[in-house]
């Protein structure tokens, strides 16, 4: 554990696959660096703790996302974002492209947080919200409500919201 | 000789890190860790990682794209 002890709680709000990286990269590295971490999971974000994760990317309204093609950098335009299969193809060259240059998965991420002992808690109002019950999630998360998380959050140091 | 290593080669942030800190709970107090990673940022996460967690950093270099940390585990 560090001298300084610090602690993390990062609210997880959306389940796509490019963005259910930062809260688990910060997560998995801030608890090897000796800082205990809580995840909220809430909205879309909940869905990442699903026993089978089956993540997908849309560069549906994101024209930042421009993909290394041909020596240079292809975005897709919003229209042809509503073509069946289009998405699919996205996420399937994201995955290839992650696996290549040796950026792990969520699957392996999610498991080395478990590993590290990082508290998550699965926002119940959402699990209602969206019928999901405990049984649909990995081993592990706890349940509990806005005031759960904001009793974690006044006894942590950072605070993230993702 | 260092007491373990830890071959990094070819993963990407935050791999190296999450790793290392694994590799370390095998390695005595005191031990040393060595880390080859070719994530050009390795550099300053390890530096930071060990700034963080109060094991030393005993050197680093590189050789041919490869980055190699020596890592000495501070007592627990």
């Amino acid at each position: 554990m560090s001298a300084e002890e610090k602690s993390m709680s990062i609210i997880v709000t959306k389940g796509s696959l490019d963005w259910a990286y930062p809260p688990f990269i910060l997560a998995t590295t801030a608890a090897a660096m000796g800082v205990p971490v809580t995840m909220f999971f809430t909205f879309y974000g909940l869905p990442l703790l699903l026993k089978k994760l089956d993540l997908q990317l849309t560069a549906a309204g994101n024209p930042a996302m421009k993909m290394p093609m041909m020596g240079g950098h292809m975005g897709l335009p919003n229209l042809l974002t509503a073509i069946p299969g289009v998405d699919a193809a996205c996420t399937k060259m994201m995955k290839n492209l992650m696996n290549k240059k040796g950026v792990a998965s969520i699957e392996e991420l999610r498991e080395l947080a478990i590993e590290a002992e990082v508290r998550m808690i699965a926002c119940q109002m959402t699990m209602d919200l969206f019928e999901y019950s405990l049984d649909d999630m990995i081993e592990g998360p706890e349940l509990g409500g806005a005031a759960t998380y904001i009793e974690v959050a006044t006894k942590s140091d950072i605070n993230l919201f993702i | 000789m260092a007491d373990h290593t830890l071959d990094a080669k070819g993963l990407n942030c935050p791999l190296p890190i999450l790793k290392a800190r694994k590799a370390l709970k095998e390695v005595p107090d005191g031990g040393t860790l060595e880390i080859l990673a070719t994530d050009p940022g390795s550099v300053a996460d390890f530096e930071a990682f060990c700034r963080q967690t109060g094991n030393e950093l005993v050197e680093h270099s590189v050789d041919n794209d490869v980055y190699r940390f020596l890592i000495k585990k501070a007592a627990a």
